[in-house]
């Protein structure tokens, strides 16, 4: 992890045409074709065929430290991403303790700096402890080393709209972003797996899609109201995204996610009750999964975001209602992107530097990630093999969970390497440092 | 058949017959006076219990013991269970004293789902949360196909008949498996709840359904009535209990519109003066202690066809 200079020869901007990139000091010096690695006194890495894209931003990450280091560290989380092709994650807020202080905030911000796999953005709570009644102190977070600028209490709702209003205006002061978990408490009292055919076969308490829907909704005519940001965590339905669009129609301060596992996976897939598939938004059907797919190609939605969720194998290896929520995403996401947008024609590898680096980092409000790869940008990018051939995917280790509800299919592409400012964290395919 | 009895859905016509034939043949162990036969000698049927259920369990432990096999109970009060053991060791502890059958009822749908992967035996679900229940099923069209059909009867479906099922079908793995498995037979199931307590997309089920219990009455060969839990008026699924009764019980004023053959069944326990009336539960419409006794016979058939056990000296061929 030295600070080598480096020449990424012969990769493909995302949109452009083949060439070289040389950094230098953690910035690109140089973009063109054949340039001089003498020159440059750097080592050179052949990259012919592959994508080069600005290193990914993942705004909706599970990190876990504090308090559940047996799922996952800030340490293992970051590597992780790294395989992934990561560059920076937004690590969620709801650890034990809560990420409610800035104290706590600044803590995982500070194992994020140590771990150095990848920059660690924290969220910070809307309410103390996650309690939905009181709001915790945004501006002391805001104000910390860790400049905290997304707030969520994801894994739970806002759900009392007088809060919600309060806490979208309180940011205003300091251009903050409130990302909401969509999830009416009441409509999803017990609920278990989507409501529909499979629930009503199963015998698993639905959670309906209006239960989503409705706060979506809510929230949409709230931003607009107080004129604040919001951002819609991992969107999960049909009826999600006809609001979103709309509220985006009206020029209304609204952005949103949608997780790798909705674009690609049913809730026909908990036939067996297996509870690697239990996950919150649970997976729905292929009708959402069809518009959240156009939905992200058309920028309604405007960014995939993990919801990376490790949990330990105790948590799974039992029944379905008992498990916990949540599946592993970092190190597959961008293959998951290639299957359902790639290859299907929706999104090209432009839309998806956009999807996956642009738009996350301005809506986390990161100003050295998702910047186009430019002279002069920060060296934070990502080197994609799309022609490596499809192959089964297997829990490299890097994550301490292995909850990928993706295990043993086939999914295409590869990441081959990650920069963060211009040192390797990942090198044909494995962390540079073990 | 498979090596499991998970779900109705899993059974072929084929397979629900060879039940309930073979059901017919131990029909007649019943009314000896020695009750029991050698055929699961020396094999272990445990009944894993998470849920009190004593009818149940005492009607599977009736039924392994008619067969000679060795029965454990094992329930989960009191027991490493409530100390807060995993499903997964509880069943590798099951495994290493060589459970041949696991006799399994939870209150999480899906569990016996997970224990079949975790055990070598033959897993019997003896009802799973709000998902199914699918020996009451098989017990329910063998008393169903003895009333309507006649005694001894084998090879023979329910084609043609029309079955009601009227109460909680949200919550009632009673219901699932009916509809899954009377359809199977050749049924015409018609299910009849308040919308509140109709699943969702009921619409997709081999099965019609319908609002008004008086309409669907005359109509009815069977009608089946679920039991009503008292707590479900507390999450606003009806106003309550006087309303529930006026609506979907099944009083003397109601049976009186059945047609002259048709039969009464409830799966029990029942709330008596709630989804069926004492008057009925005790008329000879009812079907309801003879489904008790079809209960062991039935799951004497089960345990039979899916352990293996020597011939039947009465199905020998």
């Amino acid at each position: 992890m030295s600070a080598t200079n480096w020449i990424i020869r012969g990769a493909t901007i995302a949109g452009e045409k083949p060439g070289d990139i040389a950094v230098s000091d953690g910035v690109i010096t140089e973009i063109g074709p054949n340039l001089d690695a003498d020159k440059h006194k750097a080592q050179v890495l052949d990259s012919d065929g592959l994508i080069a894209l600005p290193g990914l931003v993942d705004l909706h990450t599970h990190l876990r430290e504090p308090g559940r280091e047996d799922a996952e560290t800030v340490e293992t989380g970051t590597a992780a991403a790294a395989l992934g092709g990561y560059t920076a994650v937004h690590a969620m807020a709801n650890t034990e303790p809560v990420a409610d202080t800035a104290g706590v905030v600044e803590q995982v911000w500070r194992l994020g700096k140590a771990a150095g796999y990848a920059d660690v953005q924290p969220v910070g709570a809307v309410t103390v402890d996650l309690n939905g009644h009181q709001l915790a102190e945004l501006g002391a977070m805001a104000d910390s080393a860790a400049h905290v600028r997304v707030f969520s209490d994801d894994g739970k709702c806002v759900a009392d709209p007088l809060l919600m209003r309060r806490a979208l205006e309180y940011v205003k002061a300091f251009d903050g972003v409130i990302a909401q978990h969509a999830q009416d408490p009441r409509l999803t009292e017990g609920a278990q797996l989507n409501e529909g055919e499979m629930s009503g076969r199963l015998g698993l308490a639905g959670w309906p899609a209006v239960a989503e829907e409705g706060i979506v909704a809510r929230d949409c005519l709230l931003a607009a109201h107080v004129g604040s940001a919001l951002h819609i965590c991992h969107v999960s339905t049909a009826g999600s995204v006809e609001i979103i669009r709309w509220a985006k129609s009206k020029g209304w301060p609204v952005t949103a996610e949608v997780t790798p596992h909705h674009l690609l996976l049913t809730d026909e897939l908990a036939v067996g009750y297996d509870p690697v598939f239990k996950v919150n938004p649970p997976l729905r059907t292929s009708a959402d999964v069809n518009e959240l797919r156009q939905a992200l190609a058309d920028g309604t939605i405007d960014a995939v975001a993990t919801d990376h969720a490790p949990h330990p194998v105790e948590a799974k290896e039992t029944e379905w209602a008992e498990a916990a929520w949540g599946m592993t995403g970092l190190e597959t996401a961008l293959r998951v992107v290639h299957q359902a947008m790639v290859s299907t024609g929706l999104l090209d590898w432009a839309g998806v530097a956009d999807r996956m680096s642009v738009r996350p980092a301005r809506i986390g409000r990161l100003t050295q990630h998702g910047t186009p790869l430019r002279p002069g940008a920060p060296a934070n990018l990502t080197l994609y093999d799309p022609a490596a051939p499809a192959e089964a995917v297997s829990p490299s280790g890097a994550s301490k969970s292995r909850n990928t509800p993706f295990a043993g299919m086939e999914l295409p592409g590869r990441v081959v390497a990650t920069f963060l400012r211009g040192t390797p964290t990942v090198l044909d395919g494995k962390l540079t440092r073990a | 058949m498979n090596r499991h009895l998970i779900s109705a859905e899993d059974l072929s016509r084929d397979d629900a017959l060879l039940i309930l034939d073979t059901a017919e043949e131990l029909a007649s162990v019943a009314d000896r006076p020695i009750k029991k036969l050698p055929t699961l000698r020396g094999r272990t049927v445990v009944n894993l219990f998470f849920e009190d259920s004593t009818r149940t369990r005492i009607s599977f432990e009736a039924a392994a013991k008619r067969l000679s096999a060795d029965v454990i109970n094992f329930s989960a009060k009191g027991s490493s269970v409530a100390k807060g053991e995993s499903l997964k060791d509880t069943a590798l502890t099951l495994e290493a004293m060589g459970a041949d059958a696991v006799v399994i009822r939870h209150s999480a749908s899906g569990a016996p789902h997970r224990l079949a992967g975790w055990v070598r035996g033959s897993v019997v679900n003896a009802g799973d949360g709000t998902h199914e229940h699918p020996t009451q099923a098989l017990l329910d069209a063998f008393t169903i196909r003895r009333r309507l059909r006649g005694h001894g009867q084998t090879q023979q479906g329910l084609d043609g008949l029309r079955v009601t099922i009227a109460g909680d079908v949200l919550h009632g793995r009673v219901a699932r498996s009916n509809v899954l498995l009377l359809s199977t037979l050749g049924a015409q199931v018609t299910l009849v709840a308040p919308p509140t307590l109709m699943p969702l997309a009921v619409g997709s089920w081999p099965c019609s359904v319908s609002y008004d219990l008086d309409s669907e009455l005359p109509k009815s060969d069977v009608v089946m009535m679920l039991r009503v839990q008292r707590e479900r008026m507390s999450a606003a699924y009806f106003p309550s209990v006087r309303e529930y009764r006026r609506r979907y019980g099944l009083d003397a004023a109601r049976m009186a519109r059945l047609p002259d053959d048709a039969i009464v069944m409830h799966p029990g326990p029942m709330n008596r003066g709630v989804e069926i009336a004492a008057e009925v539960a005790d008329s000879p419409r009812s079907t309801i202690v003879e489904q008790v006794a079809n209960g062991v016979t039935v799951r004497m058939a089960v345990l039979y066809l899916l352990l293996g056990g020597a011939e039947l000296p009465a199905v020998a061929q």
